[in-house]
């Protein structure tokens, strides 16, 4: 069997994978009667809708010729690692370090997922979107984050 | 008349101070990401969710809405002096628009997209205050059964008119709605694939995803392709009045434009996007063998520029009067309202006649902002083209991470938005498209509801939806969309109109 388009192999399973479990996942709750629908009942439909049209897409990439296979084509490896570390990192440093050192360490882990890298850009834009966004989301917005690290407060 | 003196409450509310001062700021944002390729609204009206917690409910979204149509003028700028598109909405302006600036008519360019959007704008706001009313008579007579129909009806819409692959548009919207089922249920209170995370329980934040696919999604894909190529025109924009006989090509246009966006704004899947596609095919078929098209025909701009303002402002239709999105802009309007703890619907107009009326007066407010933001001030949009890609993708990503913390100052959200980016980007490389997913996501909750409540009354019986004829009426309707769209000669034709895109 050959795949004739890539993407929809690849969606069809997805949609597929997606489907199953939370048909799966639904058994867990109650159905309820057809009078009185439980809180199954509706993920169910929908799940079992998902993975039929995951199938259907699926099958028709194995069926139906496209131009030049449809390929997926190279993943962007580079943006794709750092930019979602950079955010994950983010995540965890914020509430314990504070607004002054996590904007300057993420946009310096950020700007490695550009081509092109110059420390002293990088830092000049790093130190001027701190106060921009110190200005912005603390002072004009008057968001609650946390601005230093929490051991010194 | 009662159009008159709803307006007039409208443009009462629309003059304060500080309701001027959050549509002039909604404008130059919309401006500013609208010149800026790679920023769209979705993503910039997510990022501002956050904020607009300290705020009151109109001036909130009277700033989102002045993003959404600030972006309309801001991507034509783009489109016309770098022939890359800031707004897909503009890819079609890009085509003749960007042949004018190379014949050093830039400028009679950008006029005739100002100036149509302008009287789109006006247009627009006019059938909004004059349509509203009487489409939210009709939404009262709706009972859960008419909604659910309603909500399939614009769900299909929703991916009929626009591009792409229809069996995996319909697919996204099966799983933003099956997304959404990770929440509480609100009739038994059980907790529905939470897996024990207490943060689960309430259900994922449309902001999470609609920050993630749109947001972080879309600049993992950018930053994947190669560096372009840009030539932009900076020196030759002057002369930014249109000559006479360029007023006499356009006006036309503008016309056709202005009635076609109005129409396809209100579809589901309407919107700018459609519009300005359905108007540059239309003033090319009209112009016939006399059309310079593609080599720099002022209709191919005036038309399609007027007809995308016109679609963006009466796509608000729907969600004002129905509470139904026609699109992934109004999906997120639809969520800014439930932040303001507002419930989006019918009863909008006769509970909150400020926010609604100051609304729409604001949207004609914000349309000449922007006239005077775009023309006389073009110099300095000029300017933040220069800006290269590399500056800006560090900025919005913080800008995106921020928000999303804000939105309930924990940090699982960042953590989930994370995760929204990376399946952003494999929706990008499966060629799936985000914005079905979000309308699906929002309807998500709304349309179990409803589904439930009719099965209640009807016993169970499911034949409920097509017994009752507005019901059924809205479900043929649904029906009918899928099988032309699914007519060989109108599927080719489909495949054509987009192929640009």
């Amino acid at each position: 069997m050959k795949i004739k388009s890539e993407k929809d192999f690849w969606s069809g399973i997805m949609f597929m994978v997606v489907g199953i479990s939370f048909a799966v996942g639904a058994t867990n709750y109650s159905m309820g009667t057809g009078a009185r629908p439980g809180p199954g009942y509706f993920p169910l439909i929908l799940s079992t809708i998902l993975a039929i049209l995951g199938a259907i897409i699926l099958f028709k990439s194995l069926t139906i010729e496209t131009e030049g296979g449809d390929r997926i084509g190279s993943i962007a490896w580079r943006p794709l690692l750092v930019i979602v570390s950079a955010i994950v990192i983010f995540g965890a440093m914020l509430p314990r370090l504070g607004l002054f050192i996590t904007v300057p360490v993420l946009i310096v882990i950020v700007s490695f997922a550009g081509d092109e890298f110059k420390w002293r850009g990088v830092l000049i834009a790093a130190a001027a979107l701190t106060v921009f966004s110190w200005l912005i989301f603390v002072v004009g917005l008057s968001l609650t984050i946390p601005l230093w690290p929490t051991f010194i407060q | 008349m009662d159009l008159i003196t709803n307006l007039a409450l409208g443009f009462g509310v629309a003059f304060t101070f500080q309701n001027l001062l959050y549509a002039f700021a909604g404008c130059l944002l919309g401006t500013l990401i609208g010149v800026l390729p790679g920023l769209g609204p979705v993503a910039t009206i997510a990022m501002l969710l956050p904020s607009i917690y300290g705020l009151d409910a109109t001036p909130a979204l009277i700033m989102l809405a002045g993003i959404y149509y600030g972006a309309q003028y801001g991507g034509s700028t783009t489109a016309i002096l770098i022939n890359v598109p800031g707004e897909s909405s503009a890819v079609v302006t890009a085509i003749d628009g960007y042949q004018m600036a190379r014949q050093g008519r830039a400028g009679a360019a950008l006029a005739a997209a100002g100036l149509g959007s302008f009287f789109a704008g006006c247009v627009g706001t006019i059938v909004i205050a004059a349509f509203a009313p009487p489409l939210t008579e009709l939404a009262f007579k709706f009972g859960p059964q008419e909604y659910f129909s309603l909500m399939v009806l614009g769900l299909i819409g929703a991916v009929v008119l626009a591009s792409g692959s229809l069996l995996k548009a319909i697919s996204m919207i099966i799983l933003g709605l099956t997304l959404a089922q990770i929440n509480t249920d609100v009739i038994s209170g059980t907790a529905r694939y939470s897996f024990d995370i207490p943060e689960l329980t309430d259900g994922i934040n449309f902001v999470v995803i609609a920050m993630g696919v749109f947001g972080f999604g879309e600049i993992i894909a950018n930053l994947g392709q190669p560096p372009e190529h840009r030539e932009v025109f900076t020196k030759e924009v002057k002369g930014l009045w249109p000559t006479r006989q360029d007023f006499q090509q356009a006006w036309p246009s503008v016309l056709r434009g202005t009635a076609l966006g109005s129409l396809l704004g209100v579809l589901p899947g309407g919107g700018a996007l459609l519009s300005s596609f359905a108007s540059y095919t239309m003033e090319k078929k009209l112009a016939g063998a006399s059309g310079r098209f593609g080599k720099g025909d002022i209709r191919g701009v005036a038309g399609p520029e007027s007809a995308n303002n016109a679609g963006a402002q009466t796509s608000f239709i729907p969600m004002l009067t129905l509470g139904i999105p026609p699109n992934a802009v109004m999906a997120l309007m639809v969520g800014a309202m439930t932040i303001k703890g507002i419930q989006p619907g019918p009863q909008v107009m006769t509970s909150n006649p400020q926010l609604f009326w100051g609304l729409i007066a604001s949207m004609w407010v914000g349309n000449l902002m922007l006239v005077i933001l775009n023309l006389p001030l073009i110099g300095i949009w000029i300017k933040l083209l220069t800006v290269p890609y590399r500056f800006l993708f560090p900025a919005i990503t913080l800008f995106c991470c921020i928000g999303v913390y804000t939105l309930n100052n924990n940090n699982f959200d960042v953590y989930m938005t994370a995760m929204f980016a990376v399946i952003g980007y494999l929706f990008y490389k499966l060629g799936c498209e985000g914005a079905p997913l979000l309308l699906g996501f929002i309807l998500g909750p709304m349309m179990e509801e409803n589904l439930r409540r009719s099965l209640l009354l009807a016993r169970g019986d499911w034949s409920t939806f097509v017994v009752r004829p507005l019901s059924a009426g809205l479900l043929i309707a649904a029906a009918l969309m899928i099988v032309v769209v699914m007519l060989p000669s109108v599927k080719k034709k489909r495949e054509v109109a987009f192929v640009e895109d």
